[in-house]
């Protein structure tokens, strides 16, 4: 063996070592990642037992928690949740997605004297903490006669939508302003520009757009708490959730909130993997130059 | 230095002549700041002069039409002939006067004083009967709707006798006028973002802005447990609730001061945002720098196990999270299972440093993924050649991190890093769901060694009903994380480069 092949013989067991080492160290830490989760699939087919049992594997499976999140409904009505969290998710993604739109495209195209004065505001309102403001805004839906209703739900999740404008004006101002001219040359109005040249060309941020406003009513545990009291038949799935846990229900409910979270937790899951490319594209938007 | 030169320099080189650069220019900086917020005010008295200077001269420059749009609106338009357009203005004037006569102005009235008259029992024909006096907080909550809509309907005015001048001029010169469909039409075209941002402002100013000028007022009025309306009315008191908070109590009586409690939760949320972010970081960027090392296979497996925990919603994960850390939970089974412990550790509801340990630990459970995410794209790019380069110059992988990697990435994602250290301050669902701010104690006002100021907040708000405090505190918080932001936003100047692809 010559010297050249030695070193490079020496070079290579090295690497293949420090793979190895490395392959080791991923698994171990995609287990603890995972494991949370595994635990919490396999503890929802879990037949024996209440809320826990002192061993990690459960020793027989059984469908009945998710029978009975479906069919026990006099104290916990989950498949009512399931409908008005749907109900709810689907109006205020409508509402939300147009409202975003609008503003982005406002903000992107036209230019107007209130342009940077509003910007700065919306700005400055994203700071304040969130929920600093609700009991101002149960106040205000409670004046309404709305406190308790799914309306109400749906105002709160739409209403400040058009404050989230941020990631889709990034996506309006890539595309090339040439287009907009050269439309209005041809006699298009800002209108028609609008619906018929930056819309069809914007489908990737319209599906961001649309599955995170549509995601957002699953995942929601404060405001819709406080809106909805104890009114249970109008929860929503993640507080009803949280209900389960709840000193009152954790005996008889622990394994049926397993069962509840897989299949919440599924189609947001499998939502999220496909569009975690516009959520990476949205947090660093703007802010990362080299 | 010339930007060639700047060029050549490593990424560690640059960060160190930006960060040098950043401090020399600060004081000029800071300066160039107050000079900018005196000149915009400046401008802002200016502007109002200007604008009572014109709103005069088109006063005694306009014709009778003009004059008498100043008191009934929508008659200069009408006059010439714009006569939807006046309908309008009229229809805005009437209405107006209609709700402040009908309901805004019993409110506003009585907002100097929030309400003077106490529910109190009155005997009527013999029976006890409950009076009912002001309500403070309806007075509070609709005075600042009144002067919203009022505010509106000036801006409206002044349009009005812009408009009723406009048309008089035009009229007077032979032009033509716009007819009100042209007007629409205009609408959809040069005016199209007044169609496109009417909706959402009207609703952000309804259920944001209306609700957080309301807080605000709120942390200067003594809205609190026992001025609680109907029963009770509360009132201004200026900056007490500040003082409270900032008053350096002596310590020892007993019953937990609310100044110590915010000095000890905004040194556990300083703490806690440090922690939670640099580590998250780091760990976050050496996990992803092994999965994306030359030669690791199955990178989109790697990556999706770790991507699968953002995806779930927290709240499910926490939750989950607080069950296996009970005392009976997962982790306590697999400790004792495998010999480490031979109790069980009580996580969450033994000492403050236990429980702050375990929520960081958790935290990183949460928040590597999330560092996975953002800067796998961005390491991907930093120079081969470097790492080949400090390979050869016999650099260790240690020494390659934090030497080149560390600071390119230090470099270029200033911005995120500064966004999470907010994002840290204002993390709710983590400390919520983990521990409700346990293990609880008397030494701290309604809150336990784990509760950031948010939840703080929150536990104000809901269970004492402290809200002039909570309030107060959610102003702190804003002010902390807006100067934080106001630096980066001067750091980065990405706002600058919004016009780069036009």
């Amino acid at each position: 063996m010559t010297e050249t092949n030695k070193i490079k013989g020496g070079y290579k067991t090295r690497r293949i070592i420090a793979n190895a080492f490395i392959y080791i160290l991923l698994a171990v830490l995609g287990i603890i990642w995972v494991s949370p989760l595994f635990y919490m699939i396999l503890h929802s087919f879990r037949a024996e037992g209440l809320s826990s049992v002192p061993y990690l594997i459960p020793k027989t499976y059984t469908l009945d928690n998710y029978i009975l999140l479906f069919t026990d409904t006099a104290d916990l009505n989950f498949p009512r949740w399931f409908v008005n969290t749907f109900v709810v998710a689907c109006f205020s993604c409508v509402i939300s997605t147009l409202a975003v739109l609008m503003v982005s495209y406002s903000f992107s195209r036209m230019r107007f004297k209130a342009r940077k004065p509003l910007i700065n505001v919306g700005m400055i309102l994203g700071m304040f903490p969130g929920f600093m403001t609700m009991i101002a805004i149960y106040y205000l839906l409670k004046a309404m006669g709305l406190t308790q209703t799914l309306v109400a739900l749906v105002i709160c999740y739409s209403a400040g939508a058009g404050l989230g404008y941020q990631i889709s004006k990034g996506f309006f101002d890539t595309i090339p302003r040439a287009l907009d001219e050269a439309a209005t040359i041809d006699g298009a109005t800002k209108n028609q520009i609008f619906w018929k040249i930056i819309l069809p060309m914007s489908k990737p941020i319209i599906v961001y757009t649309v599955l995170t406003s549509f995601i957002g009513p699953w995942t929601d545990f404060i405001l819709a708490k406080i809106i909805m009291g104890d009114k249970l038949e109008n929860y929503t799935v993640a507080i009803g959730l949280q209900k389960m846990v709840s000193v009152t229900f954790m005996q008889s409910h622990f394994k049926r909130f397993l069962a509840g979270s897989v299949l919440v937790a599924t189609p947001i899951t499998i939502l999220f993997l496909f569009m975690q490319r516009y959520y990476v594209e949205g947090v660093t938007a703007g802010g990362v130059k080299g | 230095m010339k930007y060639i030169d700047y060029v050549q320099l490593n990424p560690f080189q640059k960060l160190a002549y930006n960060l040098k650069n950043f401090f020399i220019a600060l004081p000029g900086n800071i300066k160039k700041f107050f000079c900018a917020l005196g000149r915009l005010i400046k401008n802002f008295f200016l502007g109002i002069g200007k604008g009572i200077g014109n709103y005069c001269s088109r006063f005694v420059k306009g014709d009778w039409a003009t004059k008498l749009s100043y008191i009934i609106m929508g008659v200069g338009n009408a006059a010439h002939g714009q006569i939807v357009k006046g309908l309008i203005f009229l229809a805005v004037e009437v209405g107006y006067i209609l709700y402040m006569v009908g309901f805004g102005w019993h409110y506003l009235s009585k907002f100097g004083t929030l309400g003077t008259e106490v529910q109190h029992r009155e005997v009527i024909n013999g029976a006890r009967v409950s009076v009912p006096g002001d309500n403070s907080m309806l007075i509070l909550l609709y005075g600042v709707l009144t002067i919203i809509i009022t505010v509106l309907f000036f801006i409206i005015y002044i349009a009005n006798t812009k408009s009723a001048y406009k048309a008089y001029q035009a009229k007077a010169a032979g032009e033509h006028l716009p007819t009100f469909k042209e007007e629409m039409k205009d609408m959809l075209d040069n005016k199209f973002h007044v169609t496109l941002l009417a909706f959402p402002c009207l609703t952000i100013s309804i259920f944001t802005v209306l609700p957080l000028i309301f807080m605000i007022l709120i942390a200067f009025t003594n809205y609190n447990a026992a001025h609680m309306p109907p029963g009770n009315l509360f009132t201004w008191v200026g900056f007490d609730t500040f003082a409270e908070i900032f008053r350096v109590t002596s310590s020892g009586a007993g019953a937990a001061s609310k100044s110590a409690t915010f000095v000890e939760l905004t040194k556990w949320t300083i703490v806690w945002a440090i922690f939670a972010t640099v580590l998250n970081y780091i760990l976050g960027m050496i996990v992803a720098l092994m999965i994306n090392k030359k030669g690791i296979k199955l990178k989109a497996l790697w990556r999706t196990l770790f991507v699968v925990t953002v995806a779930v919603p927290q709240f499910v994960t926490l939750l989950l999270m607080n069950q296996m850390l009970q005392v009976d939970g997962a982790i306590n089974i697999l400790l004792q299972n495998l010999g480490i412990i031979s109790q069980p550790i009580l996580f969450l509801n033994s000492t403050a440093l236990v429980a702050r340990i375990t929520v960081i630990v958790v935290n990183i459970w949460v928040g590597i993924p999330y560092t996975i995410l953002i800067t796998s794209g961005i390491l991907m790019n930093i120079p081969a050649d470097l790492y080949e380069s400090a390979t050869i110059d016999g650099a260790g992988p240690a020494r390659s991190f934090f030497s080149i990697t560390l600071p390119y990435m230090l470099f270029v994602t200033t911005p995120y890093l500064i966004t999470s250290f907010i994002g840290n301050i204002n993390n709710f669902n983590v400390i919520y769901l983990l521990t409700n701010g346990g293990p609880t104690t008397t030494e701290l006002y309604q809150a336990g060694y784990t509760d950031l100021l948010v939840t703080w907040l929150f536990k104000l708000t809901m269970d004492s009903k402290d809200y002039n405090l909570a309030a107060a505190v959610g102003i702190l918080v804003f002010i902390v994380c807006a100067t934080i932001s106001l630096l980066t936003f001067n750091l980065t100047k990405s706002a600058k480069n919004e016009e780069e692809f036009s």
